[in-house]
């Protein structure tokens, strides 16, 4: 008997904007000047954000960090593409989604300070607390998208994480869930290219991430993730099609991670200079920058207005964040149950 | 009044709630068509539909990672894992989740639901599935530990965790389920959380059980002027009952099917040795399972502590 073939795939990879700054106008995401102005900003942002959290991790006044620099594209562009009444479901190195959706910056600091009660979501965000676990916060996700399918509301639910997470049972347990349900989810996959020291060909022997969606029967992409209009417009799309009911979708932001794993962590034991010189040369805000030029809407003094801006914004948050009391000993037993158990509140008399 | 099993009576309890409260949804392998390995959730998809009653695939940490996510967006789902042997590869989600959500989200979210999922030794099934590894899951703050040991008591604590504002691990016991009938009353009664009930007074020892272990407790203290606990709840766990009986009695002897070493017979011996060591008379014995893997059907009736060590136990002490 012949061999009969059943199917045959493929894999796409959306890019919109060059290094050299020039767009493909037929992708270029229907984006008026002020939204690509925002996305700078927002860029800007994360990034000024991110190079003041290492310094005061390195000063002492906040404690192990995960940086973010490289990944601004695939961060704002992604939670650029949100609504208010979507649901993310974060890892723990996307800042620059939360500071996207406008999550408070004192309280991001205050959490990388060791302060739990920065992980209270303020309420109008629909958002989980970061998950440091790798992976385990994606089944949350596929829950989420059956609850709100379940109640009718046309919400997009969004997970993110890394590579690393892509080899993690739950990130397969979730998909597949996905997929039998055909959930109104959206897994943002930011591959950075590196779990710690340990580089994509360590983490899998496939030719993409975005095709391992291909295995759980639904739609997968890979984004150039410094090309922030790839990413929105990708996003977009997704989430689009996850409130309309039409199933979830994979989108592996192809990225790098220009800093350390975390401020504890030194990436100069596992990966060579001129990598991460080449991964410099493609700077996603550099990329824009290029493409704002090119439109007569940028100049080396409006980054530096912008920029000024931005680091204000950043140090009136150092400033809320380090001005904020302590948190009382006593906490430690708020909020374990909703009702204290006996002995946690005979623990808690003796603090 | 009706008699019913305790397979039966968590039915009922499962259906009532449901129809009382459409927050409340049904998740595992195999709980729809099937009914449930054990047929626990027969009839809920035909009564309830494909939209709570939900056959999952078989993935236990993804079942109880969806769930987390569904209890967070609001509803109250009811994630059944098969045995509780195959909640090992739901661990994570359950300990670095479920049980700490509301605290690492300093209250903004939190996660009621209840994890049912058979436990215990006694019905001859292979490796993994007469697991009794209750002790692991107390350990965890955030988490509440229930194990019913009988029809009546199951319904209403099982009605009592699905109205709980946090994740409770709902243990039934497989040798129980068909094993007595109870009268059980048709309508809605809660059997309050945290609290051991007293399954038979008396004043010369006291036994503490729970689960399947209460069944054969009140077989082999007849005879004994023993007053029997049973624990309902083992996280929070009554240590007010416990205490002022041993207070009466001067004597304790705790039973669990589990093995020895940091069982929660340890816990329990502990917090009366704090408590009320100089109302002791005895020393506090522990009847349990050895310190080895529960072992395949044709040594599980050697492995379960049975009446006779039992009644060892309570000769021992009461020799004092």
């Amino acid at each position: 008997m012949p061999e009969v073939l059943l199917a045959n795939f493929q894999t796409k990879r959306l890019e919109v904007l060059n290094e050299k700054g020039e767009a493909d106008l037929e992708l270029l995401p229907d984006l008026s000047d002020a939204e690509i102005w925002r996305l700078y900003e927002l860029m800007l942002l994360a990034r000024i954000f991110d190079e003041r959290a290492v310094a005061l991790q390195r000063e002492g006044r906040i404690g192990t960090y995960p940086p973010i620099r490289g990944q601004e594209a695939a961060q704002v562009g992604s939670a650029f593409a949100l609504n208010q009444k979507d649901w993310l479901f974060p890892s723990f190195r996307e800042m620059g989604a939360h500071l996207t959706l406008g999550y408070p910056i004192p309280q991001l600091l205050q959490y990388w300070g060791g302060d739990e009660r920065a992980q209270k979501v303020p309420s109008g965000l629909n958002i989980f607390p970061f998950c440091v676990a790798v992976g385990s916060q994606i089944p949350h996700a596929a829950g989420a998208a059956l609850a709100a399918r379940y109640r009718r509301d046309p919400v997009a639910v969004v997970t993110y994480f890394g590579d690393g997470a892509t080899s993690k049972g739950d990130f397969h347990e979730a998909m597949n869930l996905a997929g039998v349900f055909s959930l109104p989810l959206v897994f943002i996959c930011q591959n950075n290219q590196w779990a710690i020291s340990i580089p994509l060909k360590g983490q899998t022997a496939s030719a993409t991430l975005a095709q391992k969606a291909i295995a759980y029967g639904f739609e997968g992409v890979q984004v150039d993730g410094n090309d922030v209009f790839a990413v929105y417009r990708a996003t977009r799309q997704a989430v689009e099609k996850a409130r309309s009911g039409a199933g979830p979708t994979f989108i592996e932001c192809l990225t790098y991670r220009m800093a350390d794993h975390t401020t504890a962590d030194d990436a100069g034991r596992y990966r060579s200079g001129e990598e991460v010189s080449f991964w410099a040369a493609r700077d996603p805000i550099l990329r824009l920058e290029r493409f704002l030029e090119g439109r007569g809407l940028w100049s080396p003094q409006k980054r530096e207005e912008a920029a000024a801006q931005a680091a204000a914004i950043v140090d009136a948050g150092v400033a809320e964040m380090e001005a904020s009391a302590p948190p009382a000993a006593a906490e430690i037993f708020d909020e374990v149950l909703a009702t204290p158990t006996p002995r946690q509140a005979g623990q808690r008399k003796v603090r | 009044m009706a008699q019913l099993n305790m397979v039966q009576a968590i039915n009922q309890a499962l259906s009532q709630e449901m129809a009382r409260d459409d927050r409340v949804l049904l998740l595992g392998e195999d709980v729809g068509r099937d009914g449930g390995v054990f047929r626990v959730t027969e009839g809920l998809l035909e009564r309830f539909g494909r939209e709570r009653v939900l056959d999952t695939p078989l993935c236990e940490s993804g079942i109880m990672g969806a769930a987390i996510g569904m209890a967070a967006y609001g509803l109250r789902p009811v994630p059944e894992i098969q045995f509780l042997g195959f909640t090992y590869s739901a661990f994570e989600q359950l300990f670095a989740h479920a049980a700490r959500l509301r605290s690492r989200s300093r209250g903004r979210y939190s996660c009621p639901m209840v994890v049912r999922t058979p436990y215990g030794g006694g019905i001859k099934a292979p490796e993994l599935h007469e697991e009794s590894t209750e002790a692991l899951f107390c350990q965890v703050p955030g988490l509440k530990v229930v194990v019913p040991s009988g029809p009546y008591v199951a319904k209403g604590l099982l009605l009592a965790a699905l109205r709980d504002p946090d994740p409770v691990l709902f243990l039934e016991p497989t040798r129980l389920y068909r094993l007595l009938r109870e009268e059980v009353p048709e309508g809605e009664y809660l059997v309050e959380l945290g609290k051991a009930r007293v399954a038979r007074p008396g004043n010369s020892v006291t036994v503490v059980a729970w689960g399947s272990m209460l069944e054969r407790v009140l077989k082999a203290v007849e005879g004994y002027d023993a007053e029997v606990l049973d624990l309902l709840t083992l996280n929070p766990f009554d240590s007010e009952a416990i205490i002022s009986s041993v207070q009466k009695t001067g004597r304790l002897v705790i039973v669990h099917e589990a093995a020895k070493t940091c069982g929660f017979g340890a816990e329990i011996a502990a917090t009366v040795a704090e408590a009320a060591i100089l109302h002791l008379r005895a020393p506090i014995l522990r009847v349990t399972a050895p310190d080895v893997p529960v072992p395949l059907a044709k040594l599980i009736d050697y492995y379960l502590p049975d009446a006779q060590q039992i009644r060892f136990a309570l000769d021992e002490v009461l020799q004092y």
